[in-house]
């Protein structure tokens, strides 16, 4: 499985990407997609909410299940993908181009925490065995 | 070590992602649900069906036993060929199971049983048969695969792989089999579509399974057969229903016959416990998604409820359940459903949500 190597990684399958102008973009991997199966609904946290790290912030449904999704950084959320409310199946399609929201980081160093490709991928062989 | 039908390496052929069904290996899908749903509702997809179990009861007092045995009424098969869908109550009026009997001679019943509770019916059956019908035979057919093949184009595809059959079935009328050659071939199922469950020898079922998908019957998973059943409002075992429930609670009154004279086990129970709550359907009307489980709360009184099958709707594209609900509500209703954090609201509605890919809500 292609784990793209820009990207940063959370245990709970989000991925994080910091941007230029400061801001984090977070979606789900494209391992969790593959779980979840065809997505049908996604409730994504509003702009200005403040998130904190780990907290319950988004969840994605999909024709199996509803899967909760977590915060990987504090921060205030600048922009959320609204094109998600009528094709949240974009997140089968792309799941790295799917991105759920934006956030602001409150520590820059929540983002040093974060799992990088290789070590995310060790995630994914010890959880399938 | 998880139990497989014969088709399990079919399946892992097709790249199919399995998994754990009630303690048997089975495909979810083959890639995109959604698209196999599709497919069943506008052309023909087919399901591995073999972890269900058909059950051969032979004897003189077949007849009579099933009598007593199944709350729905087996004196309605009168035409060889003939299926009834019936639930097997226990003494206090519980769901043991809810099967499909075909009538093929006097003295050769078939019974077709959900897998999860195989083994506990048959211990039942055996048992009930000791009782009253010792004479009979009673055969697990663990030596049959079970193929349904459903969607409007199902019956041609069928045709087009099974020589001769066309002529054999074409006039079969629903809930009516016949057996041609080394298949029994019903038309039933469990999706709201035309269509045939078709038992075959488990040895051939490969090559079947192979021959219809070069037809173009597209393989799919439980996972749109979950979603295609509950558009088509039938019940499933262990969710809509269960030894706890009453079937009279659970949208299934329509087959249980309690105007006959005839004696059936649990009919007392029934008789003496009228119906409090219904099963009844669930559009929602805000964004999110229904599952089983979720707690409903009426106008009625504050009187709570519970979805018992909840789920998207592929193809009226939105969130849709079967509910227990109490007696007082109506289609129409608006109701709260407790989603996570949030009170959605839901019309309450009569189901089938789509018959024969039409939408009826």
């Amino acid at each position: 499985m292609d784990i793209p190597t820009n990207l940063k990684y959370t245990k709970s399958h989000e991925w994080v990407r910091l941007e230029d102008d400061g801001t984090a973009t977070i979606g789900i991997t494209q391992h969790a997609q593959e779980l979840l199966g065809d997505m049908v609904f996604a409730e994504i946290p509003p702009v200005g909410r403040n998130l904190k790290q780990g907290e319950e912030c988004a969840v994605v449904e999909s024709v199996k299940a509803a899967a909760d999704v977590y915060a990987p950084i504090s921060g205030e959320v600048t922009a959320v993908n609204t094109e998600l409310e009528s094709a949240p199946e974009k997140i089968n399609q792309d799941a790295y181009a799917a991105w759920l929201f934006k956030v602001k980081p409150t520590n820059t160093s929540d983002l040093s925490g974060l799992m990088d490709a290789g070590s995310y991928q060790k995630v994914l062989e010890s959880e399938a065995h | 070590m998880l139990k497989t039908t014969p088709l399990n390496q079919t399946h892992r052929d097709q790249n199919a992602k399995m998994v754990d069904f009630g303690g048997w290996d089975m495909p979810l899908h083959y890639g995109s649900q959604l698209d196999e749903h599709h497919k069943v509702r506008s052309d023909a997809g087919m399901f591995d069906v073999s972890h269900m179990l058909a059950v051969d009861i032979k004897g003189d007092s077949a007849r009579p036993f099933l009598r007593q045995l199944l709350a729905n009424n087996v004196d309605k098969l009168t035409q060889s060929g003939k299926a009834l869908y019936s639930c097997m109550l226990s003494p206090e009026g519980g769901v043991i199971d809810d099967l499909i009997t075909y009538y093929l001679t006097e003295s050769w019943f078939r019974i077709v049983v959900n897998a999860g509770t195989a083994e506990k019916d048959i211990a039942w059956i055996q048992a009930r048969r000791d009782d009253l019908a010792p004479d009979l035979e009673i055969t697990p057919r663990r030596d049959l695969a079970m193929i349904a093949v459903q969607g409007p184009n199902a019956r041609a595809k069928v045709w087009q792989v099974i020589a001769g059959s066309q002529a054999a079935t074409e006039d079969l009328k629903l809930f009516q089999a016949v057996t041609y050659g080394q298949y029994f071939i019903a038309r039933t199922g469990y999706t709201g579509e035309d269509g045939f469950e078709i038992l075959l020898p488990a040895a051939d079922a490969p090559s079947f399974w192979n021959a219809l998908c070069d037809a173009g019957v597209a393989p799919a998973g439980l996972g749109a057969r979950d979603t295609l059943r509950l558009e088509a409002g039938m019940n499933l075992y262990g969710q809509d229903m269960d030894e706890t429930t009453n079937p009279l609670e659970s949208g299934l009154a329509w087959t249980v016959d309690l105007k006959s004279e005839r004696d059936f086990i649990g009919k007392q129970t029934l008789l003496e416990n009228p119906a409090r709550q219904q099963l009844i359907g669930l559009l929602l009307l805000d964004r999110g998604v229904l599952r089983s489980h979720q707690k409903i709360v009426t106008q009625y009184d504050n009187k709570e409820g519970e979805i018992t099958s909840g789920g998207f709707s592929p193809t009226l594209n939105l969130s849709i359940a079967l509910a227990r609900l109490p007696s007082e509500v109506s289609p129409g209703d608006e109701v709260q459903v407790v989603v996570r954090d949030k009170m959605l609201r839901a019309k309450v509605v009569k189901y089938p949500f789509v018959r024969n890919g039409k939408s009826l809500v």
